[in-house]
């Protein structure tokens, strides 16, 4: 399936021109496999919501290549046309805060990608029911968001996040606003969703709890990644 | 696909049903305006209408008798009776004035009917109580408008008469109830000096030499009498016998008799050309004025509401929602908020303003058609400005710092 993951080479991102130029991200390499979870730290101002823009094709690179899966999506420009199509399918986006849809059920929220690219409501919310209920949280599927707690929320939207199966999810901060035991559950869910689905995940974090989960883990500062093993502890 | 507005109105839908409310109510009195304004064209049809009449004989170069002020010796109508093609003719006055009952007065307009029966031309056609005018003083027939009823003493100048029937939807082309008395009786009240003035005018006659000649001792009196009395009405209406063309009966009168004859639809003109066009222009800048304020609305409230949901837009785009569907969403959301508006707005008017406004208010269904076109379209351009806001956030937003 998704046989290379993602992969990034030499990625640059410069803001702004001429004297207020600012040197984002300076040289950025990463690798990250189908099935695997790696983590991104650095201090802050390092680049880490930039190089998740870029990523997440919100914001233009200045210069490299990123290779979604057998494709080239960057290279010195865009080479997709459709950078909404390829948000939508290719990638899933998990946050801080849930950022759930006030006014959609549980349900709905995760449904609305499919519905997005055409996919038929019934079929949609039978994708969304069997991620909710991957994640444990298919007894609230016909809540509103404002009726979770803050966990649930979360594993809604990491729902929301896989429901398309994505080849590649960022994830910024997911653990967060959590407590401890609620920070491990969700990164054992993104562990187990990276490996049930193929899925290469990469998190962002500044979470001293979850660091030691990450097998791999990429260092960023002043806009150079730095690759480090990490402990691979085993989370429960 | 889910509908995204219906959605978000279900969610907050407290919130669109009380703007929904209040929108309503400036679209009940914009249709309520437009009401007004159909009910005066309309009065002025029924009074033409109930008079009538298929020709008005006024005074030379007038455009009365309801535009301008016209007179015309009262004897006029015997020669029109003798021309071809006319079947009646009869004299009519207008007077609008204050009716007095006990301490109240009311606005109405004073019609003075030629003796006849009900179906002589300026006599109300039906009454809804009591009878006609049957003796040649003191009677009246009022419109039920004025409040009178069956019995009642009324005082007009200085006379008094005696109600003994009503009408209903009698009045005058500026919306006052009418009130029928005897032609007689109503040249006087036209024409009526008090006692001082008469007194006086009949001490200058005496004093004039050319009037007062002890050679010819009638010749006073004779001026007297023609001084006090009152041989003017302000037109007489004719009706058409079969067969005839109104407008060929009119020109033999404009010609022999040199009067001015205006035919029912020259009437017609004058009424809702000349005379109630002020007040429609009226109507017409208020109803642009409702329509900006309901526009300036709609606009706001939709954008508070996007603005509330900039977050939501953001990740909206982030997923991969198309630009076309975020404004589909907002433009829906306008569109229910005008249907709202609408419905409540057409409630209001039909059950609370037409009611009890005090003036006609003809509430046409093909004006309430075009409102509702008007409305779906000011809500739509209104949601303009929140598109432009929805269409600029940036999905980077919802990535963060
Ligand atoms: N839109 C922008 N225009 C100009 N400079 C920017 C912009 N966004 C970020 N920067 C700069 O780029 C650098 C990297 O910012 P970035 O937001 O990626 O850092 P970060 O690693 O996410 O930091 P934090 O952990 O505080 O969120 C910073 O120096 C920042 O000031
Ligand atoms: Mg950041």
């Amino acid at each position: 399936m998704n046989s290379k993951g993602i992969r990034i080479e030499n990625l640059k991102k410069r803001y702004g021109s001429g004297d207020t130029a600012v040197y984002a991200l300076k040289d950025v390499n990463m690798h990250v496999a189908p099935g695997e979870v790696v983590g991104l730290i650095g201090p802050s101002g390092s680049g880490k919501s930039t190089l998740l823009k870029c990523l997440g094709a919100v914001i233009d690179p200045t210069a490299g290549r990123m290779i979604l899966g057998n494709e080239i999506i960057y290279d010195q420009g865009w080479k997709v046309r459709d950078l909404r199509a390829l948000r939508r399918d290719k990638i899933g986006f998990v946050f801080q805060a849930p950022y759930l849809i006030p006014f959609l059920d549980v349900t709905d929220n995760v449904a609305l990608l499919p519905m997005l690219a055409g996919v038929p409501n019934g079929e949609a919310r039978a994708k969304a029911l069997e991620l909710l209920t991957a994640l444990d949280v298919q007894h609230r599927a016909g809540a509103m968001p404002s009726q979770l707690s803050g966990g649930e929320q979360q594993r809604v939207a990491i729902a929301r996040g896989l429901v398309n199966r994505p080849p590649v999810i960022l994830a910024d901060e997911p653990t967060a606003p959590l407590d401890s035991e609620r920070a491990m559950a969700v990164i054992r869910i993104l562990n187990d969703m990276a490996r049930k689905f193929e899925t290469a995940i990469i998190v962002v974090t500044h979470d001293e709890k979850i660091i030691p989960t990450f097998k791999r883990i990429y260092h960023i500062r002043d806009g150079v990644t730095h690759e480090e093993a990490g402990e691979g502890r085993k989370f429960e | 696909m889910i509908s995204l507005a219906g959605r978000d109105i279900m969610h907050a839908w407290g919130k669109f049903v009380f703007t929904g409310v209040g929108l309503g109510l400036l679209i009940g009195v914009t249709l309520s305006m437009a009401g007004i304004y159909r009910g005066m064209v309309d009065d002025a049809k029924v009074l033409l209408d109930n008079s009538r009449a298929d020709l008005w004989v006024v005074q030379k170069d007038t455009l009365g008798p309801y535009a301008e002020p016209s007179s015309l010796y009262e004897d006029t109508w015997r020669s029109i009776r003798g021309m071809q093609g006319v079947a009646t003719v009869a004299n009519v006055t207008y007077l609008t004035m204050q009716v007095r009952k006990e301490a109240r007065d009311v606005r109405a307009m004073i019609v003075g009917i030629a003796p006849g029966k009900a179906t002589t031309p300026g006599w109300p056609p039906y009454l809804v109580a009591g009878r006609q005018i049957t003796r040649s003083h003191y009677e009246a027939v009022a419109d039920i408008a004025t409040g009178f009823n069956l019995g009642d003493h009324l005082t007009i100048r200085r006379n008094h008469y005696k109600v003994v029937g009503l009408t209903r939807r009698m009045v005058s082309s500026g919306g006052d109830p009418m009130v029928f008395i005897p032609l007689k009786d109503a040249q006087e009240a036209q024409f009526l000096k008090d006692n001082d003035a008469i007194w006086q005018s009949r001490r200058r006659t005496e004093a004039n030499p050319a009037f007062n000649r002890p050679g010819s001792p009638g010749l006073l009196d004779a001026v007297i009498t023609s001084q006090s009395s009152n041989p003017y009405v302000n037109a007489a209406l004719v009706r058409i016998e079969t067969g005839y063309s109104a407008e060929d009966v009119a020109e033999s009168i404009r010609r022999w008799k040199r009067l001015t004859v205006y035919t029912r639809s020259q009437m017609e003109q004058i009424l809702v050309g000349k005379l109630i066009a002020t007040s429609a222009k009226q109507i017409g800048m208020f109803l642009v004025i409702l329509s900006i304020v309901s526009a300036a609305i709609v606009a706001f409230i939709i954008y508070t509401l996007t603005l509330g949901k900039i977050r939501e837009i953001a990740v909206l785009k982030l997923i991969g929602t198309r630009n076309r569907t975020i404004a589909a969403m907002i433009v829906q959301q306008a569109i229910a908020l005008g249907v709202i508006g609408f419905v409540v707005g057409k409630i209001t008017a039909t059950l609370f303003m037409a009611p009890i406004f005090p003036k006609y208010v003809l509430l046409e269904p093909l004006d309430s058609v075009r409102g509702f076109a008007i409305v779906i379209l000011i809500c739509v351009l209104s949601s303009a400005i929140a598109i432009r806001a929805a269409l600029k956030v940036d999905p980077a937003e919802a990535i963060g710092g």
